[in-house]
């Protein structure tokens, strides 16, 4: 995104601050939108395809002070309305303004439980940054405020002064909730049940928590110790962990009430059951699910060759179709792993693509080569039965579909060959069929995702789902908005059967 | 959590392990798997099918072979240790009722799922012969076991250093011709022995079920590692599987897909065994 270096990007930001800081109360909207967009500092990408590390490096104190400054404190708050978990946008940016990091990151805290999290995953451009105004008046939505810079930013810095409070809990109500599934929207219900003073248990199939969080999103996007503070935090709080434990398998969903006593259960099992394209050729050695290739190399640690038993699939050219955040995580992972070439084959254009914007901007700088209005036809295979080419098709776009965006049409006779050993199919998830599987009584629509009503209650009393596995794919923070109403459901309905206990005695 | 509870070598390479896992125990039916750790950092999952379980003492038995780096691991580890991860039962447990009479041939290692299954059939009325058959004699694993629940039992090694010298093929070929014929075949073993089962029991309409033993990473169907092309359809073993109609497997897909990672685990496991070597030299 930039070509300056990360110390070029201080040193300036340190310069402008000291006339900014004279002026900070006094400058009128014109003169605001005139400050400069502060850049991400990142990782120089010659460096960054060799390790994990993270390639956004984070704003400086004076860059975070700048580009709040840049907020011109709109009465109409067209931020807060577009996100999802309604965060007082202005006031926490006010607050960094001022230099005020406690107090804005205690406003981000009222609404937002994982800002660390949010900071950098979020699509901000679609939404808390879509409509700013500052973007407006500029025309160019890349110069919104950088609102989830700035979250990440208060974020960071709570984290790295260690002034991270711990949510205050009630006592102990001896009710007991059942968390199915440790991903965003499992973590969030944990948080807000717990804070109620229940006694909250938070399964987990996998050995190491997080969910997609951990398996899914890279090191070099999201890093481990970020996800560990946060469950930390939930630790510290009472919050009871147990890994290695398929509800479903292990214990039926509805055993954990009867056999177990939970008094509310939350599924957040997520959207885990890869999709493939169903085309020829899908099942030779070297075709890869994004979730494969992903939680291989993240949460096997397959990356760390020479230390890790699990073993990821030696590429020298890889195409991953798709065209959202996971193929691009799934891309520039396989070029971090060492493979020369990684093409991204997407049948659409850049403009539609699903994926934020800066992971699309990373992946170019790091010499991934994107392939667009194109898609395979099939996966050609050697002898042995490994994948040696991909046979491609080329679309234009026609008229918009049913998600309002243009239709690719395929050319007729457009068919050209891509030299590739490695297929990564990255066009999302179906939703795990292990829950409903084994509770026939749970209600789920013809995709399977289980069905919920507005307060995320499902079709079986007590049990209450959300994220992914009621969204079908979508995004962490709707995860968490879920699992943030289905939490206040679990509180309200709880608290109401205390009250009536209470009545009943007296 | 998981503690060994008992071990025992039952022929060269392969060991019987008993695993503190109540829940496990208490959950677990015929025919369905466990995925392991021996070690929650760096180890790889490795499924294992679940042999037999004890609801009162809540346990689970396995029986493994060394193959590679980390099933050489876990056959170094003893009574007392813990194993870090241990998860399941996963998979679809075996469809078990009164289907007449069935075979069970298992070969080698395969014997081990085989057994509960065989026990499961007998206790629901079945007629059960059972083929069980190894390379050689040191192979050869739960014969008595297999023996008290057989109607018929036939053993056979390859080089005929133990029972009939032949392949299990052979005698389920012969029990296929038999009038009536057989009602049911369950196959489990290597991949090519499912494989040539399939296409023994093929000419006679006898359906067969194999269990696959597929790469799995997670085993809960989020991976997709461990497809495989059943008749038109793609299935996930972990859980759509583990058993299949084996005369719907395309054996010579998953046999290529089980070799994806040869040479690396080849790799992993000598210059593991190297480092254990080079270890013990500098000790002394």
């Amino acid at each position: 995104m930039t070509s300056k270096s990360p110390e070029q990007i201080s040193e300036e930001a340190k310069l402008l601050i000291v006339d900014y800081l004279n002026k900070i109360d006094d400058m009128k909207p014109k003169e605001r939108t005139q400050i400069p967009v502060q850049e991400m500092p990142a990782q120089d990408p010659r460096q960054r395809i060799k390790n994990l590390d993270e390639v956004a490096l984070g704003y400086t104190i004076e860059q975070a002070r700048i580009e709040a400054m840049r907020c011109l404190q709109c009465v109409k708050q067209t931020c807060v309305d577009d996100c999802p978990v309604k965060i007082d946008i202005p006031r926490f940016i006010d607050h960094i303004a001022h230099g005020q990091m406690k107090e804005a990151s205690d406003v981000i805290k009222e609404a937002s439980l994982l800002p660390a999290i949010c900071g950098r995953v979020c699509p901000q451009e679609t939404q808390c940054q879509l409509n700013c105004a500052v973007g407006k008046a500029l025309k160019d939505v890349d110069k919104s405020v950088a609102i989830g810079r700035l979250e990440r930013f208060v974020a960071d810095w709570e984290r790295a002064t260690g002034k991270v409070s711990i949510p205050e809990v009630k006592p102990e109500t001896g009710k007991k909730v059942a968390v199915v599934g440790s991903g965003p929207a499992g973590l969030v219900v944990a948080a807000d049940c717990r804070r109620q003073g229940h006694h909250v248990t938070v399964f987990e199939a996998f050995h190491k928590l997080g969910g997609v969080l951990r398996y899914g999103i890279p090191e070099f996007r999201l890093p481990n110790e970020i996800i560990d503070k946060e469950i930390e935090t939930l630790k510290l709080m009472g919050v009871e962990f147990k890994t290695n434990f398929v509800v479903g398998r292990t214990r039926k969903l509805t055993d954990l009430m009867d056999k177990d006593g939970y008094n509310a259960i939350f599924v957040g099992t997520g959207a885990g059951l890869p999709m493939f394209m169903g085309i020829e050729g899908e099942n030779l050695v070297g075709v890869f699910s994004a979730n494969e290739y992903l939680t291989r190399a993240n949460l096997m640690r397959a990356f760390e060759k020479g230390k890790a038993d699990t073993p990821i699939y030696p590429s020298k050219n890889v195409a991953v179709l798709g065209g959202g955040n996971v193929a691009m995580d799934a891309a520039r992972m396989a070029k971090r792993l060492g493979a020369e070439k990684v093409y991204v084959v997407y049948r659409r254009t850049e403009v539609e693509m699903p994926a934020r914007k800066e992971e699309v901007a990373h992946a170019k700088e790091e010499g991934i080569e994107f392939y667009f209005l194109q898609n395979a036809k099939k996966i050609i295979g050697d002898e042995k039965g490994r994948v040696k080419a991909m046979e491609c098709l080329r679309y234009e776009l026609g008229e918009p579909d049913a998600s309002g965006r243009r239709r690719p049409v395929v050319i007729p006779n457009s068919e050209f060959i891509l030299n590739v050993d490695t297929v990564i199919v990255a066009i999302g998830n179906g939703s795990n069929p292990l829950i409903s599987q084994t509770t026939p009584q749970l209600n789920v629509n013809r995709w399977g995702n289980i069905i919920v009503d507005e307060t995320q209650k499902t079709s079986v009393d007590r049990i209450f789902a959300g994220g992914d596995i009621v969204l079908g794919a979508a995004t962490v923070i709707l995860a968490m908005g879920e699992g943030r109403r289905a939490a206040a459901a679990i509180n309200k309905m709880l608290a109401e059967e205390i009250e009536k206990e209470k009545a009943a005695v007296n | 959590m998981n503690k060994i509870l008992f071990k025992l070598q039952l022929s060269k390479d392969v060991y019987l392990m008993r695993i503190e896992a109540p829940l496990i125990a208490e959950e677990r039916a015929a025919g369905q798997f466990i995925i392991l750790q021996v070690d929650d950092e760096y180890g790889e999952r490795i499924p294992l099918t679940i042999a037999d379980a004890d609801v009162t003492e809540g346990s689970i038995t396995i029986i493994f072979q060394v193959v590679g780096k980390s099933t050489f691991q876990l056959s170094r580890m003893n009574v007392g240790n813990e194993i870090p991860t241990l998860v399941g039962p996963l998979g679809k447990p075996t469809h078990i009722e009164k289907f007449g009479t069935v075979v069970c041939v298992g070969g080698g290692i395969g014997v081990a799922p085989l057994h509960p299954i065989a026990q499961a059939l007998k206790n629901a009325g079945n007629h059960v012969i059972t083929i069980i058959g190894a390379r050689t004699k040191d192979l050869i694993i739960l014969e008595n076991e297999m023996k008290a629940i057989a109607d018929e039992f036939i053993l056979c090694t390859d080089d005929g250093s133990y029972g009939r010298k032949s392949l299990v093929t052979e005698p389920l070929k012969e029990i296929c011709e038999r009038n009536p014929k057989p009602n049911m075949v369950i196959a489990i073993g290597p991949p090519i022995m499912m494989k040539f089962c399939a296409e023994t029991t093929r000419p006679y309409e006898v359906f067969t079920q194999v269990s696959l033993n597929t790469i799995m990473v997670d085993g809960t169907g989020m991976c997709g590692g461990c497809r495989v092309n059943v008749g038109k359809e793609v299935k996930f073993v972990c859980v759509d599987g583990p058993e299949f109609d084996g005369h719907k497997v395309d054996f010579d897909n998953m046999i290529a897909r089980l070799n994806s990672y040869k040479e690396f685990e080849k790799e992993m496991h000598n210059c593991y065994l190297e480092k254990e070597i080079q270890e013990k030299e500098a000790a002394r």
